[in-house]
């Protein structure tokens, strides 16, 4: 059963992402991705991992999304129509990247046994989960809340206007 | 639970295929970012599998180290988004090109 939903999550997750890739109003693009993250963090449920799935919706659909949503609608963007007339000089960069990125994982799979193994019913206990964290990782929780700290400031900073200098520059050319 | 490792790997490509093909295709910066967080959650659904195949925590550790991370550059990337948007008038990729302060 537990197969089952997982295909099906899997399924409409990639089917989200090619139409959040595809649409050309931003807002769609988001709420598309709000799906894919909902489909996800049901993905990481069924691997046996409730407190990151928890926390999945929490900041990323919670969070992240909302301030996407919030910064397109706070600069009324367009749906633009750039799709129709890409050509081939922006599709061989990625279609190079992919070839190689699919020969890589074609190799990984064919060599390694590993890959072929079944993914068995488990869970991580919250309980387990937090003392391993703080446990075994307290350096790498603290260098992340100092990477929060530092770009809160630097959020702050660009968000207030750029500094004086591009502020004295504006006023210079009014 | 009946899943091989090797089709979590395919849809993790899958993902991340479709979140470079925006990064690489698209001029929108806003568009741009969006591939970033695609690709963000094909990697941290890999690491979440690899957790579960080797019964770790580790992976599931990494997992929320990322998306720590992610929101932190989500929060520079957007206010980033504004000031260029407020420098620049346009929100295309293309004009971003001069390291001009």
């Amino acid at each position: 059963m537990a197969t089952v939903v997982f295909y099906i999550l899997a399924i409409l997750a990639l089917l989200g992402t090619y139409l959040c890739v595809t649409r050309s109003n931003p807002v769609h693009a988001i709420l598309y991705l709000v799906n894919v993250l909902f489909a996800v963090a049901l993905m990481y449920y069924l691997l046996g991992a409730p407190l990151v799935a928890a926390w999945e919706v929490i900041v990323y659909a919670g969070a992240v999304m909302v301030l996407f949503v919030f910064i397109i609608m706070m600069l009324e963007l367009t749906p633009d129509q750039e799709m129709s007339r890409v050509g081939w000089l922006r599709w061989g960069p990625t279609v190079l990247l992919a070839m190689v990125l699919f020969c890589t994982l074609v190799l990984f799979v064919a060599v390694d046994p590993e890959t072929s193994r079944v993914i068995v019913d488990t869970y991580v206990a919250p309980k387990a989960f937090g003392y391993a964290l703080f446990a075994k990782y307290p350096l790498a929780v603290q260098v992340i809340s100092f990477h929060l700290f530092i770009a809160a400031i630097g959020a702050y900073y660009l968000g207030r206007g750029g500094g004086s200098r591009k502020r004295s520059r504006e006023e210079g050319d009014e | 639970m009946n899943v091989p490792f090797s089709h979590l790997l395919i849809i993790a490509f899958l993902l991340f295929l479709m979140g470079l093909a925006s990064i690489l295709v698209r001029r929108n910066v806003i568009r741009v970012l969006i591939g970033v967080e695609i690709m963000l959650n094909a990697a941290g659904l890999v690491l979440v599998g690899s957790s579960a195949l080797w019964n770790k925590v580790d992976g599931q550790l990494f997992a929320v180290f990322l998306m720590a991370i992610e929101a932190a550059e989500v929060a520079l990337a957007l206010a980033l988004v504004i000031y260029l948007r407020r420098r620049k008038g346009t929100l295309n990729i293309n004009a971003f090109n001069e390291m001009r302060g």
